[in-house]
């Protein structure tokens, strides 16, 4: 990524073009994503939204976006955008399109299309090569219907519909890796918190064509019950403890941006959330405690002993 | 023109070349594979300038239809069955889009039991979506059909899609003679796709399928819907004349066949109304004084027409290839709204369910059906509903069921 613009901060856009005003929760991490996505994006774009809360920036008669939108339902954004860049490609070949009035098509999900409903869709999309960048801004849960857990949701979280002492049983499903196998474009994980690292990654991103994903860590102070001035600062801790890796695949190798040197503990990640209230009081529970940092470890071990491996 | 003999749904691919289709998007199911497999060979051969997209479901393959639409190509798609209900949601949502696509349906029932054997069950069930609905009769009727429905779906104060039906395998594995019109005859009937101002272009910024958070905005939105589907029976009858004066072939909302002078009249849709008119033919011969009204229109349901049609009749027939559980034919319940009230509505309103799952419906059936309403109009009750079923079925069914015990009992399941 030695060819990157994005070196400061001061690199970043300073053109903000997703109009304020949305209904959007305060702190919002999804919206706070897609602001600097968008800016990175520019206009010239078709969002292909499926169900989700960013579902409600656009509500009749308004929206935030200069450039184009089309909502389709929960389970089939990518095959919206399948028919959109189709419908753009044949209207190029036959001639009555100039290349000008081309646009680049993002599906924009949240995780409860993305790692569930949509997969299928998305799967489809991928086989078939379409070159399309899905935007996934991943809150861990069903946020929109009041964050009942999703197959996003991490190990132990309180959600809706986890509300006992163990909180929700699962597994937080690996999407990245579902996506590397089906050996696309890209892959990469973000968070707006680290808006240098998710700058490249639009740039690198958009100088592709294929399959390309973007998979947002969305802190959610309403799903995730914290205040909404500490977005930001989760966001980071999240990168810190190691939970949320930012990493990218291209070409079949996967490539972590930011290894967290010292990583912190992960309970400074967890106690800052009140989905985890429930492993520090009344009284800690430090066995989940210790197998939540137990996963995070054995990956960071995982990536280390890659790292030490030459490659053949 | 040539003349050829075609399937239903040879007749139905036709359709779509002859329309200078843009986009197909695609996913097999029977009966309606063949459609897919016609137009992807044509494709291929250079001979259709197409691209086809297959899909991974019927869900995705109507929500890309419905996304190329609003980008604003000319899109065909077909399905049947578990498909089209496999769709329903999206179906729903793309006629809230206002984008004129045309979607072929091939009839076949509904799971469960599992068949892929015909009834309407699945196409009835889509009444509500939105889309509007041309049912055919024959191999010649889905090719003019198919060119009427881009009309109709693209007609400015429609733009609906637009679904056109044909019966699995009586109709799209039936070969019968039909005449092609040439691609420069089409052209003069069915000009380039205009897709207006609802189109992606670069520049022109458009939000499609944005949410109302409140009753005035959807009530304004659905309604407005219904109300362009109603003008689709009004386009219909003046596409029908202009096909005329081109082809010389005439479509109406309503087949009205020998139905003017008769007393009672038999109303269904789809290909069994062939062997409701041969029925009519030998009754007549008999000196009976029956007709038949089939519906070409079933959204928008062409109830102006139908009172028209059946004013001052003795009686009606309605021949269901469908069950509503709990209701009974759906067509019935339809038709009876469009009469009930009307001056000289027919006293006899009859309900008839038969053809389920690619049962027959034989001449014997449409004699009885004639006696048990002829019999309604002497006594002057109007009869209970009847299923078409014979003794003999049953027996067949009984016989089954006994098969399918002793294979219990040899299984271990009996005692």
């Amino acid at each position: 990524m030695s060819e990157t613009h994005y070196h400061h901060l001061r690199d970043l856009p300073s053109r903000h073009i997703l109009g304020a005003g949305t209904p959007m929760c305060a702190g919002c991490g999804g919206l706070a994503t897609l602001h600097q996505v968008y800016d990175l994006m520019g206009e010239k774009c078709v969002i292909v939204n499926g169900a989700s809360c960013l579902t409600l920036l656009s509500v009749y008669p308004y929206t935030p976006f200069r450039g184009s939108w089309l909502y389709t339902a929960m389970a089939c954004a990518p095959a919206g955008a399948q028919g959109v860049r189709d419908g753009l490609d044949i209207l190029k070949k036959k001639g009555r399109i100039s290349e000008a009035e081309d646009l680049a098509v993002v599906v924009l999900t949240g995780d409860g299309s993305a790692y569930g409903m949509g997969l299928s869709a998305t799967s489809g999309a991928m086989d078939r090569n379409l070159n399309f960048l899905y935007l996934c801004y991943d809150n861990e849960g069903y946020g929109n219907t009041g964050q009942q857990f999703s197959p996003a949701t991490p190990h132990a979280a309180h959600t809706a519909t986890s509300k006992g002492p163990k909180g929700y049983p699962g597994y937080k499903k690996d999407l990245f890796t579902i996506w590397a196998a089906h050996q696309p474009s890209y892959v990469a994980t973000v968070v707006a918190a680290e808006p240098l690292d998710l700058a490249r990654k639009i740039e690198r991103a958009r100088s592709l064509t294929g399959p390309r994903l973007i998979l947002a860590l969305a802190p959610c102070p309403t799903g995730w019950d914290y205040e909404p001035s500490a977005t930001v600062e989760i966001g980071k801790l999240a990168v810190q403890t190691g939970i949320w890796p930012l990493k990218e695949y291209v070409d079949g190798t996967v490539i972590h941006t930011k290894i967290p040197h010292p990583r912190l503990e992960v309970r400074e990640y967890l106690k800052a959330q009140g989905r985890f209230r429930h492993l520090f009081a009344p009284r800690e529970n430090r066995e989940m405690i210790a197998e939540i940092q137990a996963g995070v470890d054995r990956y960071w071990q995982h990536v280390e002993h890659e790292q030490e491996q030459p490659r053949s | 023109m040539t003349r050829k003999l075609l399937t239903g749904n040879g007749a139905a691919a036709w359709g779509a070349r002859l329309a200078r289709i843009d986009y197909l998007p695609a996913f097999p199911i029977t009966p309606q594979t063949e459609i897919i497999e016609t137009l992807g060979s044509w494709i291929e051969g250079r001979e259709l300038e197409c691209r086809m997209v297959t899909l991974e479901s019927e869900h995705s393959m109507l929500t890309a239809a419905g996304a190329a639409a609003v980008t604003g190509v000319r899109v065909f798609t077909a399905t049947s069955s578990q498909g089209l209900l496999y769709a329903t949601e999206m179906l729903y949502t793309v006629a809230g889009w206002r984008v004129p696509l045309v979607m072929v349906n091939v009839s076949r029932g509904l799971s469960s039991p599992i068949t892929l054997e015909p009834d309407h069950n699945d196409v009835l069930a889509m009444r509500d979506c939105g889309f509007l609905q041309l049912h055919c009769a024959t191999c010649q009727e889905v090719l003019d059909n198919l060119l009427i429905a881009y009309r109709l779906a693209e007609h400015p104060t429609v733009r609906l899609p637009v679904l056109v039906n044909l019966d699995g395998f009586y109709l799209s594995f039936t070969r019968e003679p039909v005449l092609i019109p040439s691609q420069a005859e089409v052209d003069r009937f069915l000009p380039p796709f205009n897709p207006g101002s609802i189109r992606f272009r670069g520049g022109e910024p458009l939000s499609e399928g944005v949410a109302v958070l409140e009753g005035s905005a959807y009530s304004y939105f659905r309604y407005q819907a219904h109300l362009a589907s109603l003008q689709g029976l009004a386009v219909y009858e003046e596409l029908g004349q202009e096909f005329a004066g081109l082809f010389g072939r005439s479509y109406t909302a309503l087949e009205c066949y020998k139905s003017e002078d008769a007393e009672i009249v038999l109303v269904m849709i789809g290909s069994f109304a062939t062997k409701a008119k041969e029925a009519v033919d030998r009754l007549r011969e008999a000196g009976k004084k029956v007709g038949l009204v089939r519906p070409r229109l079933v959204r928008p349901f062409p109830a102006a027409p139908l009172r028209e049609a059946l004013a001052g009749k003795k009686a009606v027939a309605v021949i269901d290839q469908n069950l509503s559980p709990g209701k009974g034919g759906i067509l019935h319940g339809e038709l009876a709204s469009a009469l009930y009230g009307m001056a000289e509505a027919p006293p006899v309103l009859a309900s008839f369910v038969g053809g389920l799952g690619g049962r027959d419906i034989s001449s014997e059936e449409f004699f009885e059906i004639h006696k048990v309403v002829q019999q309604a109009v002497n006594e002057g009750v109007n009869p209970l509903p009847r299923l078409l079923y014979t003794e003999e079925e049953l027996r067949g069914v009984r016989t089954m069921q006994s098969v399918a015990r002793a294979a219990d009992t040899k299984q271990g399941g009996g005692a």
